[in-house]
């Protein structure tokens, strides 16, 4: 706070002795923000646009809007709610919707549960080990997640290790199908989002204050006690930054479902790729993408609040 | 304190991280594997690596991607540090509020989303104004520079927010101009956030495929949506020792790194 401040009165002094600073000053600003609001704002206007036009056989594939008719001298305005009321009258888009918030809560759920041990134990390790620790939770992440779940997609096949050792051990003497099946898109999730939960439990355990455990314990708290009661709310931010961070790409997930996953395995963001690369219906993947942004605009604003604070 | 050594705690992370690694290293074995049947153990051989640099496809693909991997982490490491040093440094300006969404959200908006609105934005222009003539390296390029831009500021800001302001205090007492304070204190200060920025921008954009899909035009196919309609069709050894090369190139990559970060951080810590 106290060094903002000094920054502040001499960022106005320099802006006071030379006003093209000034416009210097704006120049800085703007580059970034006309780039994304060209590239990132703007395109969701055009989405809500063109998903109130309607699919027709043409380049590009939708009607446009307005539409001046120069031989009578018509200008019209067509509006299609068209494809709203669809998504909201066919059981298809709301299990899809459904479907895939169910998948990507669970999936949020078991990422927590694996990553919380992983992330506690490197924030309680040595310097050096933790590096080390670190670094291979990072490795996987920098590796491709395309190639990440292909790799699934090998393990899991009928012939592959995960069922040549289940039968080996005598688990199972058939074996399973566990590719195209809703369970390996649950374990596709668990697997390629994994870092993005245990980077930020890692962060908020690593601020925690040993000396409140250690206070607990000799005042008799059990171990399970100073960890629900102390560790578990201290780490609280990490676990929602971790959760939003899993829960809100998953929800729109494409690749996982497309490999892993059978035809039956309804996913919001499968929904859309067939819609607009088979169906070439353009305005209703569109106006799936606009309910898709509705449903995760509230997670994804806590997300930037969030970061406001860190700020 | 002992809290943390438990055996429960060492267990369960130690599952935790044979689920992470078990499946890169079954692939990287089965990438040596003779066999046509990919499941099926048939003794070492380097042969599917030999197919694979005799693979015109995929070849022509990955030089597409380094090209498009390297202009736009490029062009995302020079916008993002501007994003993050503004973000950072300046003070309240309008739309300063705004501007932090539109970095954040990029990060965790599902690519589907992206991919579609970015297209539909170019096909907008192309009617309204002629521009962009077509899609291809150049639209992906835009694309991809945009979610780049948002990982770079967002780790530039965070190095920004943990740096010591005296240096640029100082310049700035001596008479330095904001250009040349830029410059010549600040930049190099954050030199390795914006490094390691480019790095993950440079992953970021190789590796992705659905935006890629939606923006790339006819003949312009990116390395995984090579990748993508090889293995939608069923497992190919080829692709086996492609990942292989790209996890062995990444991981030295991330070592160094990491050796080299150690070695500064003990060197400071000796110095003070």
């Amino acid at each position: 706070m106290m060094s903002e401040t000094t920054i502040d009165k001499k960022t106005r002094r320099f802006a006071w002795r030379l006003s093209e600073l000034r416009l210097g000053r704006a120049a800085v600003i703007l580059v970034p923000m006309l780039w994304l609001a060209a590239f990132f704002f703007i395109p969701f206007l055009v989405v809500f646009k063109i998903s109130l036009a309607e699919a027709v056989i043409a380049i590009p594939p939708y009607s446009p809007l307005l539409q001046w008719d120069s031989s009578s001298a018509y200008l019209t305005f067509k509006i299609n709610f068209g494809n709203y009321l669809y998504l909201f009258e066919s059981r298809f888009y709301l299990d899809a919707y459904l479907s895939s918030l169910k998948i990507a809560a669970i999936s949020t759920f078991f990422a927590l549960l694996i990553g919380f041990p992983i992330a506690y134990l490197i924030a309680r390790s040595g310097p050096t080990k933790r590096i080390i620790l670190l670094a291979l939770v990072i490795l996987p992440f920098w590796t491709s997640f395309l190639l990440r779940v292909y790799a699934w997609m090998v393990l899991l096949r009928k012939d592959g290790l995960v069922n040549d050792v289940l039968m080996a051990i005598g688990i199972i003497d058939q074996p399973l199908q566990i590719l195209q099946t809703e369970f390996a898109v649950y374990l596709g999730i668990v697997y390629t989002y994994l870092p993005f939960m245990i980077l930020p439990l890692y962060t908020s355990l690593e601020k925690m204050d040993l000396n409140l455990i250690d206070a607990a314990q000799d005042l008799g708290a059990k171990p399970y006690q100073s960890f629900f009661l102390i560790t578990l709310p201290l780490a609280k931010t990490g676990i929602i930054a971790g959760c939003l961070l899993v829960f809100i790409p998953a929800v729109g997930e494409y690749v996982i479902p497309a490999l892993l996953g059978g035809s039956d395995t309804l996913m919001i963001g499968r929904v859309l790729w067939d819609e607009f690369f088979q169906n070439r219906d353009w305005p209703m993947a569109s106006a799936v993408a606009v309910m898709m942004l509705i449903v995760l605009v509230g997670p994804i604003m806590y997300v930037r609040n969030s970061n406001k604070e860190v700020e | 304190m002992k809290q943390g050594n438990s055996l429960t705690l060492k267990f369960m992370s130690g599952a935790g991280f044979v689920f992470l690694y078990a499946p890169i290293i079954a692939m990287i074995v089965y990438s040596f594997n003779d066999s046509k049947l990919v499941t099926v153990w048939g003794g070492w051989s380097l042969k599917w690596y030999a197919e694979l640099f005799r693979n015109e496809q995929i070849m022509s693909a990955a030089w597409v991607s380094l090209k498009i991997a390297f202009i736009s982490a490029t062009l995302a490491s020079v916008l993002g540090t501007v994003a993050g040093f503004v973000l950072s440094r300046m003070r309240k300006f309008v739309g300063k509020a705004m501007l932090t969404g539109w970095v954040t959200a990029p990060l965790v908006m599902p690519e589907v989303i992206t991919g579609l609105s970015l297209l539909l934005l170019f096909v907008s222009l192309e009617n309204m104004f002629g521009w962009p003539a077509g899609r291809g390296v150049m639209t992906i390029v835009i694309a991809h520079t945009t979610f780049c831009l948002a990982y770079v500021a967002v780790v530039v800001q965070s190095r920004l927010a943990s740096l010591d302001e005296t240096l640029e205090e100082a310049a700035m007492d001596l008479g330095a101009k904001p250009a040349s304070l830029f410059f010549l204190i600040t930049l190099p200060l954050i030199a390795p956030a914006i490094i390691s920025g480019w790095l993950l921008s440079f992953t970021l954009s190789l590796d992705d495929l659905v935006i890629a899909s939606f923006v790339s035009g006819p003949g312009n196919s990116t390395l995984p949506m090579v990748i993508f309609s090889k293995v939608r069709l069923g497992v190919t050894p080829e692709v086996n020792a492609l990942a292989t090369l790209m996890i062995v190139a990444v991981s030295i990559a991330v070592i160094a790194a990491i050796v080299i970060l150690h070695r500064q951080s003990r060197y400071n810590d000796v110095n003070k």
